[in-house]
């Protein structure tokens, strides 16, 4: 179990949070996707990182203030490494520390 | 040749203090190349070599683990084996699992206690029920034993179990397969090993695969904390990590990797001899020969490599678990632990090739794979053997997720292991 701080409400439980998966896929815009092969679609759609190791993922404070936001947290020891804005491009984090 | 086990020679090494056993598989140092390398020693890679073995005549392989063989999902699961899944593709090849299990003991010369004391699923609402109905009846279809039970003859199975209609979740009824049950984890593991070793298979622990030679597209071998080793042919099978390894070939998957974890209670006097399981209240238990209550519920929601589940899992399991069986509140859990399984959109396997040349592919089990064991390594055996899928295989190629024919079998997972 880990305390998530949301950057609204501040830390909690992450009980209180519902997870939005990985951050950062950018859905294809009209224009590209006539243009997109179906294996093109399934990396969209269904590929992920799915790291060993920091990954960047969206979470939602579902019983709070129901905002999204991004967070960069490392998959084996759930360290939460950076909290930051929807939109906001992924911050640089030295992996190889962590 | 290896030691027929026996009622014979359990009393014969009984009189010697058990200090005469023969090794069940050797534990050699890898050759410079093979054949066919297995990455993975869970039960689905052991499977793999075994029936390359047995049935394919290929036996210049290595099972390559970087732990203990056994040592990750395989030996941390709950062991529920069952067929009843709803789409056709699944079911024939869960069904072609549980075939080979029923004989797999006789098969391996090696007691597996695979126990088809049933499996029993509860609905508690008017939609569970229809969702029940239409799943019995397509599983019956399919020639699987499958049968809805009324609350009356739940109860005579399961005493225990509240089937009162004040119960806070009333039961109304359950999908009932008789031939499900459990298996002894640790057993499946060793007695592939034990057969596949027998037949020439190399087994390698504390061996880490951590990248790939690759030339024109095609795998020549592994590297590894051992050293470089060559390869013809090379299967990947290690459940959570699948990912991982893709990413040291170059190409991705549609997984996550979550933690799913489990529970054993204090032994008590035998009280359940069935599997029960409810969706909905989100628990499913059942008793060891030991006497301890087995249990577990649904994964983490967050991608994980930790292996170890969170608290507010184990208290949802442990609240479900009391409401439908209000005597087992008196009962101590003993230990938890949780293991890494590699989730699927679909909830379906994938089996068989990959972007890269003669590298195969056997994941996205997620929470249920152990069922499949034998009938995995059964058919990955063929594709790898044959370097075409087995028929059987065919549909959970991972070009579905490209064509779009995936096997939506998320009523059948979800908790029902
Ligand atoms: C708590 C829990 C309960 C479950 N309950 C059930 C159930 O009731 N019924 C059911 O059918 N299924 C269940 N499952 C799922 C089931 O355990 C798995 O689907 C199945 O055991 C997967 O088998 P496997 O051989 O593919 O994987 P594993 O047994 O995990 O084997 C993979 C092996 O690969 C090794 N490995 C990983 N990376 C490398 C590397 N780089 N180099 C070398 N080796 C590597 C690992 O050490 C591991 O030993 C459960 C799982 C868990 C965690
Ligand atoms: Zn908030």
């Amino acid at each position: 179990m880990f305390l998530i701080t949301c950057p609204y409400c501040g830390a909690r439980d992450e009980h209180e949070f519902g997870y939005g998966h990985e951050a950062h896929i950018v859905r294809p815009t009209p224009a590209e996707y006539e243009q997109m092969s179906d294996a093109e679609w399934a990396q969209y759609l269904f590929m992920r990182k799915n790291p060993k190791g920091v990954h960047f993922e969206r979470w939602v404070h579902t019983k709070g203030c129901r905002r999204w936001f991004n967070v960069a947290r490392h998959t084996v020891t759930h360290e939460i490494l950076a909290v930051y804005e929807m939109g906001k491009p992924a911050p640089q984090i030295d992996t190889e520390k962590k | 040749m290896k030691q027929r086990y026996s009622i014979f020679s359990l009393v014969r090494n009984a009189l010697n203090y058990h200090a005469d056993w023969q090794e069940a598989w050797r534990s050699p140092d890898p050759k410079p190349a093979y054949d066919v390398i297995i990455i993975g020693g869970g039960g689905h890679g052991l499977a793999t070599a075994y029936y390359l073995a047995k049935e394919h005549g290929i036996t210049n392989v290595a099972i390559l683990e970087k732990g203990w063989i056994g040592g990750g999902n395989t030996g941390r699961n709950t062991t529920i084996v069952r067929s009843n899944y709803l789409w056709d593709e699944s079911a024939h090849l869960y069904e072609h699992a549980l075939k080979l299990w029923e004989g797999l003991s006789q098969d391996l010369n090696y007691n597996v206690m695979f126990s088809q004391r049933g499996i029993m699923n509860l609905a508690h609402t008017v939609h569970d029920m229809q969702a029940l109905r239409r799943r019995v009846y397509a599983i019956q279809l399919n020639g699987i034993d499958s049968e809805i039970l009324t609350p009356a003859q739940i109860k005579e199975l399961v005493p225990m179990l509240d089937c009162s209609p004040n119960a806070r979740y009333p039961i109304m009824g359950a999908s009932f397969q008789r031939r499900g049950g459990t298996a002894r984890h640790d057993a499946v593991a060793w007695g592939y090993a034990r057969g596949a070793d027998e037949r020439g298979v190399d087994i390698i622990q504390n061996c880490e695969v951590t990248g790939f030679k690759i030339v024109n597209g095609t795998v020549q071998g592994v590297e590894t904390t051992r050293g470089f080793i060559g390869a013809k042919k090379v299967g990947v099978v290690v459940a959570g990590h699948s990912g991982v390894i893709a990413g040291m070939a170059g190409f991705r998957l549609p997984l996550e990797s979550h933690p799913l974890q489990a529970l054993v209670s204090e032994p008590i006097k035998p009280i359940l001899d069935t599997v029960v399981m409810s969706p909905q209240v989100h628990v499913y238990v059942s008793q060891s020969d030991k006497g301890e209550l087995v249990l577990g519920a649904g994964i983490d929601a967050f991608n994980s490599y930790a292996q170890a589940g969170s608290p507010p899992i184990v208290e949802n399991q442990l609240n479900a678990l009391c409401d439908l069986f209000p005597a087992f509140s008196r009962l101590r859990m003993m230990r938890q632990w949780g293991g890494i399984v590699d989730t699927c959109p679909d909830a379906s396997p994938i089996i068989g090739k990959t972007p890269v040349q003669n590298l195969f592919i056997n994941c996205g089990w997620g929470t249920g794979g152990f069922k499949a064991t034998p009938g995995s390594g059964n058919v990955f055996a063929h594709t790898i053997a044959r370097g075409e899928p087995h028929p059987l295989a065919v549909p959970f190629a991972l070009e579905r997720f490209t064509t779009g024919y995936l096997i939506d079998e998320h009523g059948a997972a979800g908790v029902a292991h």
